[in-house]
């Protein structure tokens, strides 16, 4: 009986990069995520150069377009000289959409910094206190999930007082209870794997223990969370300031505001509804794409 | 199981705690004197010292906040700032509406998710099921207000087929009497049943456009959690059992991969409530609908700060006892979760 022979074919490891070069270079794989950056990037650069991309400034009132002959201010339809039209104020429409996305890239952002520093403290202190601290926490995180998002934000704006800041915080605070909770979770799993153990049991202090290795393995999910957050952030505050809550002054253009403006003009000039309208659609689908993306490569388990 | 739900309920307690006191400092910590920020600088000083007494301002702050809590308990929310009617009578009228938009999302969400899933899941990774997640991801993108107004240039202003806003047309004389638009219409007295019929159906058109903006973004997260489930389900070893057996394709359906995939669907069905409580509030400022929602927004515009934070509790009431309501039937869907 010859013994079989086995042939054995030495596969090259594949180079691995660590944990985020991975992600990273999955990512950059992932087609829709992609389409999500471009838009994003799309965004971006419209928001931080909108005073050099934006044909007007955008509280300028110009005259109707040639041929028109009635007396009124606006609004105007779209026009060779004004693309998007021109409000009821006669100002450019695709130059405040321009602006507005300054307004929505700011509010957006820092709602989503301020809920994920809020969230991600109380999940932090939750999650390495455990015990009764941790039980306290949660309950209060249980409280603020128990009012319906947009509600609870405007109890806060009743309590602000109406404002594009005060917006900002109240979706702050409407999207703090879901990082608490993702990072208490991320941390309680962590707690009890080997490198913990082994970390500890070699003397490391809590602060190291916490810094070192808890944190840094229980972000994953926060990051993917973040990124939805930013497309629920811009959504959420543009429909605060469709509610009337947004900015008291009518010259900043918020896209919510501006849309609310534009309702009485819906028979008449549906395009100040639908250029607003689509930029926050655009937003947020990019902000979608690339969450998903990034949760896809950032664990590839998901992926299916 | 009654103790797990007595539990669940005792657990609910310490949060509708949280949730009152949350809502008690909203009107409580309002910026300077409160009974003037609640009335107005204009407000006569007789009102105002109705108004502090009425609040209970010159007792300590946990006394205000016990007295506040005694009078809830007592089914007193105050009365509105505007027109001194009592809150919780108003809630109640104006509920019914809110109830019937919420449920028509509903209707819509599941009734079209929970087949588009199964469907998606059927065709996993071919373009039916590319297109399906595509317009899923587009419909979790788009917020209501521009959906609703979109929905509303569409198919009231062009198309002229369905009504822009109101529940129902407004030269029906229809006497409210549930303030449910659909069943008042049948209890109309002096109605003939092509009347009664003709009202009814004018009230459904009139509910389509609004559910339809209110339902978008569950139908997308219903879609997904569906064929997500049904995915997971079926690639498990008892189906590929049951497919060797020779079970046709419908049992296995049936009997095998649908009766497992529903436990996450039915979670999340229970906690798209909060969020079509939520979305309400926009969507029927969108749409001239008389609900809560609209109420609200109103009532921030009149600054009557009592009906906001009454709405906000007793929304926050619903949410809870709806979330209840779905673990407690996670158990009668799922044998094998053994409670108590």
């Amino acid at each position: 009986m010859a013994a079989p022979s086995i042939a054995v074919t030495r596969v090259a490891p594949r180079a691995s990069h660590g944990l985020w070069g991975d992600a990273f270079r999955r990512l950059l794989r992932n087609r829709p995520a992609m389409v999500g950056a471009l838009l994003i990037v799309a965004f971006l650069l419209v928001a931080v150069f909108a005073p050099v991309l934006a044909p007007y400034p955008p509280n300028e009132s110009f005259p109707p377009p040639a041929g028109e002959t009635s007396q009124k201010l606006g609004p105007w339809p779209p026009s060779a000289a004004h693309p998007f039209g021109q409000d009821k104020q006669g100002r450019d429409e695709l130059s405040r959409v321009m602006y507005g996305a300054t307004v929505s890239l700011l509010a957006g952002l820092s709602s989503v910094i301020v809920g994920v520093t809020l969230g991600g403290l109380i999940g932090a202190v939750a999650g390495a206190a455990g015990g009764k601290v941790d039980s306290l926490l949660m309950r209060c995180v249980d409280v603020l999930l128990a009012m319906p998002g947009i509600l609870l934000a405007i109890g806060i704006v009743t309590f602000l007082g109406q404002g594009l800041w005060q917006i900002t915080i109240a979706v702050a605070i409407t999207n703090a209870p879901i990082f608490a909770r993702l990072l208490r979770g991320g941390l309680l799993s962590v707690r009890e794997s080997d490198y913990v153990l082994a970390s500890r049991s070699i003397g490391a202090s809590r602060t190291r223990l916490l810094t070192r290795h808890m944190l840094p393995n229980s972000l994953t999910p926060i990051i993917v969370a973040a990124t939805l957050a930013l497309a629920t952030a811009i959504i959420d505050i543009a429909g605060l300031g469709f509610l009337g809550l947004g900015p008291p002054d009518p010259r900043t253009p918020e896209w919510g505001t501006m849309l609310t403006d534009s309702r009485e003009f819906l028979r008449s000039a549906a395009y100040l509804i639908f250029f607003p309208g689509l930029a926050i659609v655009i937003t947020a689908v990019g902000f979608n794409l690339l969450g998903d993306g990034l949760r896809e490569s950032l664990d590839p388990r998901l992926k299916r | 199981m009654t103790k797990y739900i007595v539990r669940r309920l005792l657990g609910t307690v310490p949060v509708l705690i949280g949730v009152s006191i949350v809502v008690f400092v909203f009107i409580r910590l309002l910026p300077g004197d409160p009974a003037t920020a609640i009335l107005g600088q204009h407000a006569t000083a007789q009102r105002i010292a109705e108004m502090r007494e009425f609040l209970g301002l010159d007792k300590p702050i946990w006394e205000q906040y016990l007295i506040y809590v005694t009078t809830l308990l007592g089914g007193d929310f105050g009365r509105s700032i505007i027109n001194g009617q009592p809150i919780l009578t108003e809630f109640l009228t104006r509920m019914p509406a809110t109830i019937e938009l919420t449920a028509g999302a509903m209707v819509f969400a599941a009734g079209l998710g929970i087949p588009l899933g199964r469907f998606a899941a059927k065709r996993a990774q071919k373009w039916q099921d590319g297109s399906i997640t595509v317009l899923s991801l587009v419909g979790i993108s788009i917020p209501v207000f521009v959906l609703g107004l979109t929905l509303q240039y569409i198919f009231a202003v062009q198309l002229g087929w369905l009504p822009a806003t109101g529940r129902i047309d407004a030269r029906t004389a229809l006497e409210l009497q549930s303030n449910f638009v659909l069943i008042d219409v049948w209890l109309q007295p002096d109605w003939t049943f092509e009347e009664k019929l003709s009202a009814f159906l004018d009230g459904i058109s009139h509910l389509i456009l609004p559910a339809i903006a209110l339902g978008s973004i569950p139908l997308a997260i219903i879609t997904r959690i569906t064929r997500a489930s049904v995915i997971d389900v079926s690639n498990d070893d008892y189906v590929r059992t049951a497919r060797a057996k020779g079970l046709s394709e419908r049992r296995i359906d049936g009997r095998h991969v649908m009766r497992n995939a529903w436990l996450p669907v039915v979670t999340v069905l229970g906690l798209q409530v909060g969020g079509l409580l939520a979305g309400a509030v926009i969507t029927e400022t969108v749409f001239a609908w008389n609900g809560v929602g609209r109420w609200i927004v109103e009532a921030i515009g009149n600054r009557d700060y009592f009906i906001v934070q009454s709405t906000i509790l007793i929304f926050a009431l619903i949410f809870l006892v709806v979330n209840l309501a779905v673990d407690v039937m996670y158990a009668f869907i799922n044998p094998r979760i053994r409670y108590a």
